[in-house]
């Protein structure tokens, strides 16, 4: 009588399918992947106590109102203006320092428009006073 | 004479390496995916055109304020009285020691909520409480 020998079979992982499913996973990563770097407006406040005595030919005072309407030294200017203005103030003045006050109601959405503008003007020197009680 | 055809190179991409290219993506991906640690406060931030990117993760502080004067600082909700002081434990974290302070403030808050967080982080007397960086969407 013939026995048969069982037949090996061959034992190895079928790797045909391999890039599919590294692709899978290779999709699904790049979709769950947030890469969030955070961006904002940089500024420096000022220490506790720090009071320094400036000229005040050297300031220009800007001024937000809880409507959300600026003014500079008095005159009101449109928002998308401040940029313009402050811009030939600075070079009238190379040392001017531009003095952000709000009110408390301003809403911090026009506050970070106009320190936008501020910086597009390239002011670096701008001091945040305190609002009014 | 006999003129010897030019030899035909068989068009094609070799596709034995791609598995291993996929790999090398897929293992790129991995790594530089990072799942968020906080999650804050859910806030709408404002649009700034000229905004600059932060440097080094590690010594930031984050700090969420939403439109209703809600403060959270690593993930806890605060009053803002506390501010300061959590900032000055943070400035002396000897591993770590606080750089920038990183403010994400809802778009329609009200000056006076920042100006009092403002208020502590100048009152914390830390240095690196001085250095606000306040978060924004970037516009084109």
């Amino acid at each position: 009588m013939l026995v048969e020998k069982k037949k090996r079979r061959d034992q190895e992982i079928p790797m045909a399918s391999l890039a599919d499913i590294a692709f899978l996973l290779l999709i699904f990563f790049l979709v769950t992947t947030t890469i969030d770097v955070d961006r904002g407006i940089g500024l420096t406040l000022p220490a506790k106590g720090e009071q320094t005595e400036v000229r005040s030919k050297n300031i220009a005072n800007l001024l937000i109102n809880a409507q959300g309407e600026a003014a500079i030294d008095g005159d009101p200017v449109p928002l998308n203006e401040i940029n313009r203005v402050i811009r030939e103030k600075i070079t009238q003045n190379e040392n001017l320092i531009v003095s952000v006050k709000t009110d408390r109601l301003t809403k911090y959405e026009t506050y970070v428009e106009v320190l936008d503008e501020l910086k597009v003007a390239n002011a670096t020197r701008i001091s945040i006073a305190e609002p009014e009680r | 004479m006999k003129f010897e055809g030019k030899q035909k190179v068989e068009p094609g991409i070799p596709l034995a390496s791609l598995p291993d290219i996929v790999f090398l993506l897929l293992i790129f991906f991995m790594v530089s995916s990072v799942f968020k640690e906080f999650s804050g406060l859910p806030v709408t931030l404002p649009n700034a055109r000229k905004i600059e990117k932060l440097q080094g993760k590690r010594d930031v502080a984050y700090m969420w304020v939403n439109k209703g004067g809600q403060i959270s600082v690593d993930d806890r909700i605060v009053p803002v009285s506390s501010v300061s002081g959590m900032m000055l434990a943070k400035a002396r974290d000897p591993q770590h020691p606080l750089k920038l302070v990183s403010m994400k403030i809802d778009q329609n808050t009200e000056m006076g909520v920042v100006n009092d967080v403002q208020e502590q982080l100048r009152e914390s007397d830390a240095p690196g409480a001085l250095n606000v960086n306040y978060s924004a969407k970037p516009v084109f």
